[in-house]
């Protein structure tokens, strides 16, 4: 990596270009040297020899692109198998990072991103990121080196009980410990993680195992026989359900991750547009339903819009797909759409009435369930008053803002300048903390797979790896924005050195309050204003920082720098950083209390 | 400057009259839905694989459900095993179980045992024996069988129903009791019905009628569970 760091020169990031497009083509230039078959057939791939070896063939046959990791002692068969792949390894600064690239990756593509790290802190690195994905139900793969299997349980160096740590943050993890299986283990990984309710799987792959000789090829990927997913909804209950929905007087569409992780998002805007039903989203249902369409109410819960939060309240009938009725959204259990009949659609039956219990549980796939619906549902509701009363709510609780000129820059402008300056299908990546809150707010989201977040581990740091993977996973003409706060950009900015590197067309916001903002906002609501560690004025400067990292820096101070230097930076072709200073006094609202009543969500600080 | 937003105060707004209990169950005025715990037997066969174990144990402790107890062993099939937990929770807690459990890829079957389905527990008794005459007859009044014995103790193994086994405790306890070992609570349903058999609510038909059940059972909470 050296030499390769060395033809970079800092702040200079136009003579880097064609260095780094070669570098990045060079994988492209690869071909299989096909010296048994027939010109114009498929190469025959190399036989495998190895247990690595068969490991790098199951990504292979399951049609992995990338991957991103970082080296190590345990990993290094692996690597050096990967080595000869077409799999395209970007080599992350830190293993969180890779994990949470690679689950960027997956949120966007729709197919397990991959990461790769080696035994012990390699391994314990990836945690939060796998972490992560569980908690959203991101496709995932990770692949761990472990100590040879004579020295597990030894305390051997860099050993960690991998399978250990990480059974309950993974939807299956697995300790592959014979050299003729293990490709095949990584293969059914590939499939768990894609199949039903996605998640995160991992392989803890020991050296001796990986390093030993086999020629066993990889079965296919294909889930254990245990593993049932049921795709259709029960027709009596589905039945049920559209007789209930039929009647409703004030429906309302709930629509949550599992929509856009389901391929669901067309069948749910045909469905609520056909029936006219008003939509609310979850956060990470955010994408599923355009939220410039008159029936959007945008996102409900904490700090969801005040509109959509008096909609879920006060409905009779509640079509919730794909959601887990987090905390977040729920707000307390006893006030959540108290007069609302359930009708829960999910393909994992352990969250049919976990946190809300559900009238009519519709088990199965979301784009297939909501076709059952469709055909079910003859008549649409009489909703007419319900519909109006839902637009009242939109101009009564508008989204509106001050931004006078001789205040400092309110974030909410940024966030919207930033949408305008963009195409409708760019996708944006946040960390956690009030700038997530604001890019939800006050970015106008219309396609599915745009919205990239941590949204149930609220892993503060998650923006920027995040773009590094979602970069990977985009069409070449999308555009990539990182949305981040100073404090959650400060924990992975090490990440900037694979952006520059890969020369990724990445454009990172950082809203700089100089505050770990939301817990600024909590104490000065809940704590009489004592910022106990929520004050951050030793921040770096951003824009420097990138400059040094060899990306382009930019700063914003005032309303008359902000379309420029977006547009500045938008365009740049690299990564590029703006250091914005926004009013370290500004608040996310509307705000319901934690474990409150969502109708009685708080529009300033006076009402919480 | 305003700081925040537009719209009518918390205290202008309507609200819904209705509520939710901690369960998320709509509270119908009618019938108030509540759930008291209550103990059950539920019956696991996995593949028999190294961690499974240890998968089950974690998922009961990290989702907070109240274990009792918890027995694992071999089946007919060698490739399995089954593992009998009896927990004690609220109707939705129960449900919440099974299908957390089914979730779990070395999982086969979840099912829960019908209160008159057999469970059996053991018991390893060491008490004094100053009065061995006496600690015999008390052992096969329970049924017991003594397994070790000295001039000064005696071990007594007793098996059978929890209850039979918490009485032949309290029983032996007058000789003073100087160890006891118990093993938790395993299980068969009765006669042909199989205990392997999917209880795993996998369709929604079976969640379905399990919900209703669960509604049922609040209007009448009677659960004789009924040791053999």
């Amino acid at each position: 990596m050296s030499e390769r760091a060395a033809k970079i020169t800092p702040a200079d990031g136009e003579e880097q270009d064609d260095d780094q497009i070669t570098d990045s083509a060079t994988p492209d230039a690869v071909t299989e040297v096909d010296t048994d078959a027939d010109a114009g057939s498929e190469p025959t791939p190399k036989p495998v020899t190895t247990g690595a070896e068969s490991v790098i063939r199951a990504l292979e046959n399951a049609g992995v692109e990338y991957a991103f990791g970082v080296q190590g002692g345990a990993i290094m068969p692996v690597y050096d198998a990967l080595f000869d792949s077409d799999i395209y390894h970007v080599t992350m600064a830190h293993e969180q990072g890779a994990a949470h690239a690679a689950d960027a990756y997956g949120i966007v593509s729709g197919e397990p991103g991959i990461c790769l790290a080696t035994s012990g802190p390699g391994a314990t690195n990836l945690v939060t990121g796998i972490a992560d994905a569980d908690m959203d139900s991101d496709p995932l793969v990770a692949l761990t080196g472990q100590v040879p299997t004579a020295f597990v349980g030894n305390d051997a160096f860099q050993e960690t009980d991998t399978t250990g740590v990480t059974t309950p943050v993974t939807k299956d993890n697995s300790f592959s410990s014979d050299p003729d299986r293990v490709g095949s283990d990584v293969s059914e990984a590939f499939a768990l993680a894609r199949e039903g309710r996605p998640g995160p799987t991992l392989v803890d792959l020991p050296k001796d195992v990986t390093k030993a000789e086999t020629d066993r090829e990889p079965d296919e990927p294909r889930v254990p026989e245990t593993y049932e997913v049921q795709e259709r909804a029960d027709p009596e209950i589905v039945a049920a359900a559209a007789e209930r929905l039929e009647n409703a007087n004030r429906p309302v569409m709930l629509l949550g991750g599992g929509v856009i992780k389901g391929e669901a998002s067309e069948a749910c805007r045909e469905f609520a547009i056909e029936h006219e039903i008003p939509v609310v989203t979850t956060m990470p249902g955010i994408g599923s339903f355009p939220e410039d369409h008159e029936l959007s109410m945008e996102m409900a819960g904490m700090h969801g819009t005040g509109y959509a939060n008096m909609a879920i309240t006060h409905c009779d009938t509640m079509l919730a797909i794909g959601t887990r009725f987090d905390d977040r959204l729920t707000g307390g259990i006893e006030t959540f759409a108290p007069d609302a009949e359930l009708i829960h659609v999910d393909i994992d039956p352990a969250e049919i009435s976990k946190n809300i219990h559900a009238d009519y549980p519709l088990i199965g796939d979301a784009e297939t369930v909501v076709e059952q619906l469709r055909e079910s549902v003859t008549t649409s509701p009489k909703a007419t008053k319900w519909r109006a009363q839902c637009q009242q709510w939109k101009s009564d609780y508008s989204m509106a803002y001050d931004a006078p000129e001789d205040e400092p820059v309110q974030p909410e402008f940024v966030v919207e300048a930033l949408d305008e300056a963009t195409a409708d299908d760019t996708i944006v990546t946040t960390g956690v903390g009030q700038h997530q809150m604001w890019a939800c707010q006050y970015w106008t989201y219309t396609e599915p797979r745009t919205w990239v977040s941590s949204h149930g581990l609220g892993t503060m740091g998650y923006g920027l790896p995040a773009a590094i993977g979602a970069r990977f996973a985009a069409d070449d003409d999308q555009d990539v924005v990182c949305i981040d706060g100073d404090g959650s950009f400060l924990m992975t900015l090490q990440g900037l050195s694979v952006a520059v590197r890969e020369n990724l067309d990445i454009t990172v916001a950082v809203l700089n309050n100089e505050y770990i903002g939301m817990v600024r906002q909590w104490q000065d609501a809940f704590f009489e204003g004592r910022h106990s560690a929520s004050d951050y004025h030793w921040m770096p400067e951003f824009d420097k920082l990138a400059e040094a990292f060899g990306a382009a820096g930019f700063r914003i101070d005032e309303y008359d720098d902000v379309a420029d230097t977006i547009e500045e930076a938008i365009a740049y072709d690299g990564p590029s950083v703006i250091d914005v200073h926004i009013d370290p006094q500004a608040n996310v609202y509307p705000m319901v209390p934690s474990g409150g009543d969502n109708g009685q969500f708080a529009l300033a600080e006076d009402q919480l | 400057m305003k700081r925040g937003l537009d719209g009518p105060k918390p205290e202008e707004r309507p609200t819904p009259s209705g509520r939710r209990n901690e369960q998320g169950i709509r509270i119908d005025p009618e019938v108030e839905a509540t759930h008291t715990p209550r103990r059950t037997v539920i019956s696991a066969l996995v593949t028999h694989e190294p961690g499974v174990l240890s998968d089950v144990s974690g998922l009961f402790s990290r989702r907070q459900f109240n274990i009792e107890s918890l027995t694992v062993g071999p089946t007919k099939n060698e490739a399995h095993a089954r593992i009998t937990v009896v927990v004690e929770e609220p109707d939705p807690g129960i449900d919440q179980i099974k299908k957390q459990l089914r979730k779990l890829v070395p999982v086969i079957s979840v099912r829960e045992l019908e209160p008159d389905a057999m469970r059996r527990e053991l018991a390893l008794v060491k008490v004094d024996a100053d009065r061995p005459d006496r600690v015999a007859a008390v052992a096969e009044m329970y049924g017991g069988k003594t397994v070790d014995s000295c001039p000064e103790t005696a071990t007594i193994e007793v098996t059978g129903a929890r209850q039979k086994i918490e009485a032949a405790i309290e029983t032996f306890s007058q000789f003073g009791i100087r160890e006891i070992s118990r093993t938790g609570t395993t299980a068969l349903a009765r006669g042909t019905d199989s205990t392997g058999a999917s209880d795993s609510a996998s369709t929604a038909d079976e969640v379905l009628s399990a919900e209703t059940a669960n509604q049922q059972r609040t209007q009448s909470p009677t659960h004789s569970t009924t040791d053999d």
